[in-house]
């Protein structure tokens, strides 16, 4: 499954969450999905890197996490809306996660809104 | 015998649902979104139905990595807000209809698709945000909802032409219930837009506003689209627009357009509203 070629595979900056990133993400997202409990993010929030070790994830994914690399979260196998649960932990908005993954700051993300938007580029 | 009465798409985007439970829908963000649903709040309230068939997609919530069904239907007889996060949203709990849930189920597995059915789940903004639009902030909601939950988060998604077969069946479904109903369905999701990577933010007004011309009068011209055509024009979570044909296959060939709304953005979203009733 992994040889096989996407026709989606050159639109620039973007990740499909397809079967080769849900193999590659799954203990990523598992642990993204448990921050929908309040008592478990109590427990992340007392000790982040120690709640970690409960899941098999790669280095790179357990930095990742650590230090809010948003993009490197999809990189890595993470899906967008369970990358969302974090954001969400952290109190950011949809426009900040937008703007950390594009290069930009909330604000600029923001007004890039209201002016409709960034074009199609692929 | 029960009937569909009309059809309606709506996006589903988490702010405008928190818009209107913080009572910000007259700032001066939002206003120009709220004012043109005005209108479709006030059809909804001339045209309640008895029963409300709703069709969204679930953003790991009721439905974890641990299965992903393609098609679910919820037949349970109530369906609480999920907790997103930041607690559940302060809207009613959902009134099934179990009754025509399970005949929805039989009937359309029987005629060859394939639902999973869902006893327990929660719904969250996909189904309660078009339910608020629609409704506004109300003690209970006036009408029974089913949920009918399409996968849009993992790819492949279903096609477009498959949703719109699945809308077909629901509607012969419905009119072969032998209770005098009167049914609307709606479809949420969409428009264009991009959550993740350096593309997130992606908007495309044109595409858009071409899928809402056509997707009444000649919804056939838009079932080729491949969901790398949506990924590559409308985002990858324009995808959930494939959800919009459920709702339109469901109604006659030959529909009329009460309303519609268009604006850009909400949140990191094009908007789209649509109401059809049957000719």
């Amino acid at each position: 499954m992994t040889s096989v070629k996407r026709d989606y595979d050159d639109i620039p900056g973007t990740y499909v969450f397809d079967g080769r990133r849900a193999r590659q993400g799954y203990a990523l997202n598992k642990f993204l999905k448990t921050l929908d409990d309040p008592e478990v993010r109590e427990v992340f929030r007392r000790d982040e890197a120690g709640y970690l070790d409960r899941f098999s994830l790669s280095e790179e994914q357990r930095r990742a996490v650590l230090e809010r690399d948003w993009n490197g979260l999809l990189e890595l196998g993470g899906n967008v809306f369970y990358i969302w649960k974090l954001c969400v932990f952290d109190g950011c908005s949809m426009q900040y996660m937008g703007g950390q993954m594009s290069g930009m700051s909330e604000d600029e993300f923001r007004q890039m809104m209201l002016d409709g938007g960034r074009r199609q580029d692929g | 015998m029960a009937e569909v009465i009309a059809g309606v798409a709506s996006s589903h985007v988490p702010p405008i649902g928190a818009a209107i439970d913080r009572g910000k829908t007259d700032e001066p963000y939002w206003a120009p979104l709220f004012e043109g649903y005005e209108k479709a709040r006030e059809w909804m309230a001339e045209n309640t139905p008895d029963v409300c068939v709703l069709v969204y997609n679930d953003h790991a919530n009721a439905f974890g990595m641990e299965m992903i069904p393609t098609f679910a239907i919820g037949v349970a007889p109530e369906f609480e807000p999920a907790d997103e996060g930041f607690g559940p949203r302060p809207v009613p709990t959902v009134q099934g209809h179990p009754e025509l849930a399970w005949h929805l189920a039989e009937s359309l597995i029987l005629d060859e698709f394939d639902m999973t059915i869902v006893n327990e789940m929660t719904v969250d903004h996909g189904f309660t945000v078009p339910l608020s639009i629609l409704f506004g902030q109300v003690d209970e909601w006036p009408c029974p909802v089913i949920p009918i939950v399409v996968n849009v988060t993992q790819y492949p998604p279903p096609t477009g032409k498959r949703c719109y077969a699945l809308g077909q069946a629901i509607g012969r479904a419905i009119a072969s219930f032998d209770q005098d109903l009167k049914v609307t369905v709606l479809g949420t999701g969409g428009m264009s837009h991009q959550l993740g990577g350096a593309r997130a933010g992606l908007i495309n007004e044109e595409f858009d506003r071409d899928f809402m011309d056509r997707i009444g009068p000649d919804p056939e011209s838009l079932l080729d689209l491949t969901h790398t055509d949506y990924i590559r024009a409308a985002g990858t979570e324009g995808v959930e627009l494939v959800m919009w044909f459920i709702m339109r296959g469901a109604l006659d060939e030959r529909v009329h357009e009460v309303h519609r709304h268009y604006h850009v953005a909400a949140s990191n979203t094009a908007t789209g509203l649509i109401i059809y009733e049957n000719d």
